[in-house]
C-alpha cells in the first residue's frame, strides 16, 4: 500500500524552484548593505488585451469548478456529476501546494455527489474512496475516516471496523503532528466500535443472565473488547478537544467495571481542565454521573453552576432551580430566581409549563412571605420593557389558553404579580378561567387582587426601604 | 517486393548472425529470424537514392533507434511539419483548394526552413548544434539559394502527393551527439528553447496557425481568421494535443512538452501579428489582390455579418457607401504587402463588423435614446399600415437577437467549462515520471467513467459540423423573428432625390486616437462610458468573431476617424484658434 502513495508535492516544475531560490538569495544581501536600496513592491500583472477570450487549461477548470459549486448548491447532482467528469482532468496538473488543490476538491465534491446521487451505490462510493486514498499521503487518514463515517451511516459496521484497522496499520515516512492526531482519531473510532461490540455482548449476557445461566466465552470476549476499547478511548481523551462520544463510552465502561474513581477523574478532567475548549456537555456528563453516584447537593449545584454560566438556557436549569429553591441558604434561593428568570429569556422556553411553574412557585412564596421582594424587583427591572410583549401579549394569552391551560395558569400568576391585575394576559386568562368555572383560576384572581400592591412596589422606582 | 529491396544487403544480423532481412512497414530493415530491427547503412540509401522513390521511406530506417525506449531520432522542425500537415489536411477536408497543401503551405514551410537555416542551406543551424558534421557527401548544396538541391530530393517524395513528414532533411543532413538529447525526446528540443532566436522567428504552436492563415490568405480562401480560429477551438482543425498523431517512434518528453503541448487557445492578435511577422521574415512578395469579388472584401463580409446579425438587407447599401467613402475597399488597402510598413494590416473580419457598427450609429445613433424613439415610430406605423414590407423596429430586433445571443452565450460558456483538454496519449516530462503520470491518467479515466455514468447525459454529443454561421435566421419562419426583409423607410428621408438618414447627429467614440506605437491600441474601451445599445452591438459581434469587444471598438474608432477626418480636423483647428 505504501508504494502506491507518493508525495504529490514533488512535481513542482523545476523553473519555479529556481526562481524562488534566486529571490531568496537576493534579499539577505539587501539587508546586509548599510543603506538598503529601495525595493519596489510587485505590480499586478498587466492585463492582456484579449484576456477574456484567452482560455487556458487552468482557467477553464476554474470556471468548471464554479459550475459544479452552483449545481451542488442547487442540489442538481446529475449536473454536478456532469461537470465533475470534466473537472477531474485537473488532477493531471495538480502541482499546487495550496491547501485545497484539485485533488482535495475532487475528493470532497465527489463524496458529496456520490452520497446524494440517487443512482449511486455504497459499492461505488467505496470504490471512489479507495481511489482518493491513493491520491495524497497527507490526506490519507482523513479520507479513511470519512469513508468510515459513511460506512457507519450505511450500517456497515464490520466494513468500517476493517477500514479503521487498515488505516491504523498504515505508515508513511515520518509522521507529522497532524498525522499523529489523525491517527489517534482513527484509533479512537476503532475503540468506539470495540465499545459497540462490548455493549452488544453485555446485552447478550444480561439477557442470558435472566435465563439463569451465563456463558463464559461470551463474557471473556466481552472483557477483550473492553480492554481494546478502553486503551484507545483513554488515549484520545487525554488530548484537549471535544470528545463527548468517547468520554461517554469510556465512562460507561469504567462504571460497569466499578472503577468510579477513574470515571470521576476523567469527567472532572474533561469538565475542568482549562486546556479543553469550553464544552457544556462536559458539565452535563459530570452532573449526571454525580447524580448517579448519589453525591451531595453541593457538588451537584457546583456542577450545574458552571453549566448555567455557559448555557443559561440548558434544560437542566429546571433541576438547578428546583435544587436551589429548596436550599436553606438565602443566596442560593436568590440564584435560583435568577436562573429561572434567565432561562425564560430564551424563546425556546416560552411555552415550557414546567419552567413557568417553577417561577410562579418561587414568586408566590416570596410574595406571601413578603420577604425579598427586591429580588423580583431586580430581575424585573431589566425585563419590564420587553417581557410584556415577549410573554404576556393578548395574543399569547389566547393561544396559551387554547393550547395549554396549565401553562396559562402559571403564566397568568406571574403576569399578575409582575404587572398587576389590569395586565392583558392576566385579565384574559382569569376571565376565561372564571367563565369556565375553574376553581384554581378563581383562587388565582383572589390571590392577585389581594397582592396587587406588590406590583407597584416591584415596578416602582428604586426604593431604599426594600433594600436588604 | 521485400526480396528486391533486401537482396543487396548481405550483412549478418548482429544478434543471431542470420542473413534473412525483411522490411518493416516503415521501411526499416529487420531480421526475420530474431526480429531485430537495425539501422540502415548509408551505401544502400545512396545507391537507391535517385532511382527509387522508395528511398524516402527507407531513409526513415536510418533514424537511430534509441536503446531503451525504442524511439527514433527526430527534430523539432519535423514535429512542426507534422502538425502543419495535419492542419492543412483538415483544412482540405473542410473544402480548401488542394493546391494549398502541396504548393502554397509546403513552399512557405520550405522557405521558412531555409530562412531560419534549418535546412536547404550550407550550414543548417550551425552555430547552435556544435557536435554536428555538416552537409556531408550526400548533400551537395547548390549555391543558388532559390533552388537548393535538397528541394529536388524532397520533390521526389511528393510524387506520393504528400507533404512528406517522415522524411527528415535535417536529420539526414546532420548528426547530433547523443549528449544534446538528454532532456528532450527530440534531438534539438533543448537547443531549440535555449537559442536566442530573435532574428530568426522561432517556430511555435500558434505559429502553425499563422502559417495556415497565411496560406489561406494567399489562396484567398473564403474563411476569415476569426472563423479559422473558431474551427480550431471547435476541434475541426488539429491543434490541441496534435502530438497524439505523431508516429509511435517520435517520443515526446522533457522540453518537447514545452514546445508541442498547448494549454491555451490561440489568441486572435497573436496569430494575426505572427502571420505578418512571418510574411516579412520570409520576404514574401505582395499577396494576390483582394478585389471586390473576394470573400474577404468588406462588402462581402458585411453582407455575411448583416445576415448573421439578423439586420435588414437594405443596410448593405449603407455599408458599401461607407466602405467606398473611406477607401477601405481599395485593392491596395486590402492586399497584404509583407514588410511594407506604410500599409496597414487589415483584420478583414473585424473591419467588416466595425463598418456595420458605424452604419448602425449613422442611422440609429445608438445613444440609448434615439434608436428607441425611431423604434416607437416604426411600431406605430407597422400597426396602422400593413401594406408593403414592415418597417424595421429596433426594439424588436434587440429583443429577438438578445434572447438568441443569451442562449448561445450560455451554451458556449458551459461548453468551455466542460472542455476536455487531455487526450488518450499521456505525456511525461521524464521517464521516472512516467509511471506516476500513467497512474494519474488511469485514475482520471476511472473517475470520468464513474461520474459520467451519474451525469445522466448520454455520451458526449459529437462535435457539430463546421458552419460559418453561428446564428441563423430564416425568412421562412413565420414568427417574424427574421428582419432581413424589413425596410429602413422609417429611418430615412428623401432629400433632393436622395435618401438620407433622418438622424442628423453623430457621436464619436473618441475624439483623439491613441498612438498604436505608444500604448499598443488606437482606442480604449470602457463599457460604463458608452451607451448600452452600443455595448450590446459590440457584444453581438464580439460573440460572432470570438474576440474582445474592445478590439471591434478600436476598429470602429479608426473608421470613424477616416470618415470624419475633414470635419474633425476643421473642428480641432477651430477650437485651438478659439482658445488662443
Amino acid at each position: 500500500m505504501d508504494s502506491l502513495l507518493e508525495e504529490e508535492d514533488e512535481e513542482v516544475p523545476a523553473v519555479v524552484g529556481k526562481r524562488r531560490k534566486r529571490r531568496r538569495r537576493r534579499s539577505p544581501s539587501a539587508q546586509a548593505a548599510l543603506q538598503p536600496p529601495l525595493c519596489l513592491p510587485f505590480l499586478p500583472q498587466l492585463p492582456v488585451s484579449s484576456n477574456e477570450h484567452k482560455l487556458n487549461f487552468t482557467k477553464s477548470k476554474e470556471v468548471c469548478l464554479r459550475y459544479i459549486q452552483d449545481a451542488l448548491l442547487q442540489k442538481q447532482w446529475k449536473r454536478a456529476a456532469e461537470f465533475l467528469t470534466c473537472y477531474v482532468e485537473a488532477l493531471e496538473k495538480d502541482y499546487s501546494r495550496e491547501h485545497i488543490g484539485p485533488s482535495e476538491m475532487i475528493w470532497r465534491i465527489g463524496t458529496e455527489i456520490l452520497w446524494h446521487h440517487s443512482q449511486s451505490s455504497m459499492k461505488e462510493f467505496s470504490c471512489f474512496m479507495e481511489q482518493m486514498k491513493t491520491l495524497g499521503v497527507k490526506r490519507y487518514l482523513k479520507v479513511c475516516l470519512e469513508h468510515v463515517f459513511h460506512l457507519l451511516c450505511n450500517g456497515q459496521i464490520d466494513e468500517a471496523y476493517q477500514n479503521l484497522s487498515l488505516a491504523e496499520s498504515w505508515r508513511f515516512g515520518e509522521q507529522t503532528a497532524i498525522q499523529d492526531k489523525e491517527m489517534k482519531l482513527i484509533q479512537a473510532y476503532r475503540g468506539l466500535l470495540d465499545y459497540h461490540n462490548w455493549s452488544k455482548q453485555k446485552n447478550i449476557l444480561l439477557e442470558n443472565g435472566e435465563d439463569g445461566f451465563s456463558d463464559l466465552a461470551v463474557e471473556q470476549e466481552m472483557h477483550g473488547y473492553f480492554r481494546k476499547a478502553a486503551v484507545n478511548l483513554k488515549e484520545i481523551i487525554k488530548i484537549p478537544g471535544v470528545w463527548d462520544v468517547f468520554v461517554k463510552c469510556y465512562v460507561d465502561l469504567l462504571e460497569f467495571y466499578g472503577d468510579h474513581n477513574e470515571a470521576h477523574q476523567v469527567l472532572n478532567e474533561y469538565a475542568y481542565n482549562s486546556k479543553f475548549p469550553a464544552n457544556p456537555n462536559a458539565h452535563v456528563y459530570l452532573y449526571q454521573f454525580l447524580k448517579r453516584q448519589g453525591e451531595s447537593k453541593k457538588s451537584l449545584i457546583s456542577a450545574l453552576k458552571i453549566l448555567h454560566d455557559i448555557v443559561p438556557s440548558h434544560e437542566l436549569m429546571i433541576d438547578f432551580n428546583t435544587m436551589l429553591q429548596k436550599s436553606k441558604k438565602r443566596k442560593k434561593r436568590r440564584l435560583g430566581l435568577e436562573v429561572i428568570f434567565t432561562a425564560l429569556d430564551y424563546a425556546g422556553w416560552k411555552e415550557n409549563a414546567k419552567a413557568w411553574s417553577c417561577l410562579a412557585r418561587q414568586m408566590k412564596q416570596i410574595v406571601i412571605s413578603e420577604k425579598h421582594l427586591d429580588w423580583i424587583k431586580q430581575e424585573w427591572n431589566s425585563r419590564k420593557d420587553w417581557w410584556p410583549a415577549f410573554h404576556f401579549s393578548r395574543y399569547l394569552a389566547k393561544r396559551n389558553w387554547q393550547e395549554n391551560k396549565n401553562l396559562s395558569y402559571e403564566k397568568a400568576l406571574v403576569a399578575g404579580i409582575l404587572l398587576g391585575k389590569d395586565c392583558k394576559y392576566f385579565k384574559y386568562v382569569s376571565h376565561q378561567g372564571c367563565k369556565a368555572q375553574l376553581k384554581r383560576f378563581r383562587m388565582l384572581k383572589k390571590f392577585v387582587n389581594r397582592h396587587n400592591l406588590v406590583y407597584l412596589r416591584i415596578s416602582g422606582p428604586p426604593d431604599s426601604s426594600v433594600q436588604p | 517486393m521485400d526480396e528486391e529491396d533486401t537482396r543487396d544487403f548481405n550483412e549478418r544480423c548482429a544478434q543471431c548472425s542470420e542473413v534473412n532481412w525483411g522490411l518493416t512497414d516503415g521501411g526499416g530493415f529487420y531480421c526475420r529470424s530474431c526480429h531485430n530491427v537495425i539501422e540502415r547503412t548509408r551505401e544502400v540509401v545512396n545507391t537507391d537514392f535517385i532511382t527509387n522513390s522508395r528511398v524516402q521511406t527507407i531513409s526513415k530506417g536510418s533514424k537511430k533507434q534509441e536503446k531503451n525506449e525504442g524511439g527514433c531520432e527526430w527534430y523539432v522542425c519535423e514535429g512542426f511539419q507534422l502538425v502543419l500537415k495535419k492542419q492543412v489536411e483538415a483544412l482540405e477536408a473542410l473544402g480548401v483548394h488542394p493546391q494549398m497543401k502541396d504548393e502554397i503551405l509546403c513552399n512557405f514551410w520550405r522557405c521558412y526552413l531555409q530562412k531560419s537555416k534549418q535546412a536547404y542551406c550550407k550550414r543548417p543551424a550551425a552555430e547552435a548544434v556544435k557536435a554536428l558534421s555538416v552537409c556531408e557527401s550526400s548533400t551537395d548544396v547548390d549555391s543558388d539559394p532559390e533552388r537548393p538541391s535538397l528541394l529536388d530530393l524532397l520533390s521526389l517524395s511528393e510524387s506520393e502527393g504528400d507533404l512528406q513528414t517522415d522524411c527528415s532533411f535535417a536529420s539526414s543532413v546532420s548528426k547530433v551527439s547523443e549528449s544534446t538529447s538528454v532532456c528532450s525526446g527530440s534531438v534539438d528540443g533543448s537547443l531549440y528553447l535555449m537559442k536566442n532566436q530573435k532574428e530568426k522567428l522561432r517556430m511555435t504552436m500558434p505559429m502553425t496557425l499563422s502559417f495556415c492563415y497565411m496560406a489561406l490568405l494567399w489562396m484567398r480562401e473564403p474563411i476569415t481568421l476569426s472563423e479559422f480560429l473558431r474551427f480550431v477551438v471547435e476541434g475541426h482543425i488539429p491543434y490541441l494535443n496534435v502530438f497524439q498523431h505523431f508516429p509511435e517512434k517520435m517520443k515526446l518528453c522533457g522540453l518537447d512538452l514545452k514546445i508541442f503541448c498547448v494549454e491555451s487557445w490561440p489568441v486572435y492578435e497573436e496569430v494575426f501579428n505572427k502571420m505578418h511577422e512571418l510574411a516579412a521574415f520570409l520576404d514574401l512578395p505582395r499577396f494576390p489582390d483582394i478585389t471586390e469579388s473576394c470573400f474577404l472584401h468588406p462588402d462581402m463580409l458585411c453582407m455575411k455579418y448583416l445576415m448573421e446579425a439578423n439586420l435588414p438587407d437594405e443596410l448593405h447599401n449603407w455599408t458599401c457607401r461607407v466602405v467606398k467613402k473611406i477607401g477601405i475597399g481599395e485593392v491596395d488597402f486590402l492586399t497584404l504587402t509583407p514588410g511594407n510598413k506604410s500599409t496597414g494590416k487589415v483584420k478583414y473580419d473585424v473591419l467588416a463588423a466595425a463598418v456595420i457598427v458605424v452604419v448602425l450609429k449613422l442611422l440609429f445613433l445608438l445613444d440609448d435614446h434615439y434608436e428607441w424613439l425611431l423604434s416607437e415610430f416604426a411600431e406605430e406605423r407597422n400597426k396602422n399600415n400593413t401594406e408593403g414590407g414592415p418597417y424595421f423596429e429596433f426594439k424588436r430586433w434587440y429583443e429577438v437577437v438578445k434572447h438568441s445571443l443569451d442562449v448561445k452565450q450560455k451554451k458556449l460558456d458551459e461548453e468551455r467549462a466542460k472542455y476536455l483538454w487531455r487526450c488518450e496519449k499521456p505525456l511525461f516530462y521524464s521517464i521516472n515520471k512516467k509511471s506516476k503520470v500513467l497512474k494519474r491518467r488511469q485514475m482520471v479515466v476511472n473517475l470520468q467513467n464513474q461520474f459520467g455514468k451519474l451525469s445522466g447525459s448520454v455520451q458526449r454529443a459529437k462535435k457539430p459540423n463546421p458552419s460559418s454561421f453561428q446564428l441563423s435566421w430564416s425568412e421562412e419562419n413565420t414568427d417574424g423573428s427574421c428582419f432581413h426583409g424589413h425596410s429602413l423607410k422609417g429611418v430615412l428621408q428623401e432629400k433632393r432625390g436622395f435618401l438620407t438618414p433622418m438622424n442628423p447627429d453623430y457621436w464619436l467614440c473618441t475624439v483623439k486616437l491613441c498612438s498604436e506605437r505608444l500604448c499598443g491600441h488606437l482606442a480604449h474601451y470602457r463599457e460604463v462610458e458608452f451607451p448600452q445599445t452600443y455595448h450590446f452591438v459590440l457584444g453581438l459581434f464580439s460573440f460572432l468573431l470570438r474576440i474582445q469587444p474592445s478590439c471591434i471598438h478600436e476598429e470602429v474608432c479608426m473608421i470613424e476617424h477616416k470618415l470624419f477626418n475633414k470635419k474633425l480636423y476643421k473642428k480641432l483647428k477651430y477650437n485651438t484658434v478659439l482658445r488662443k
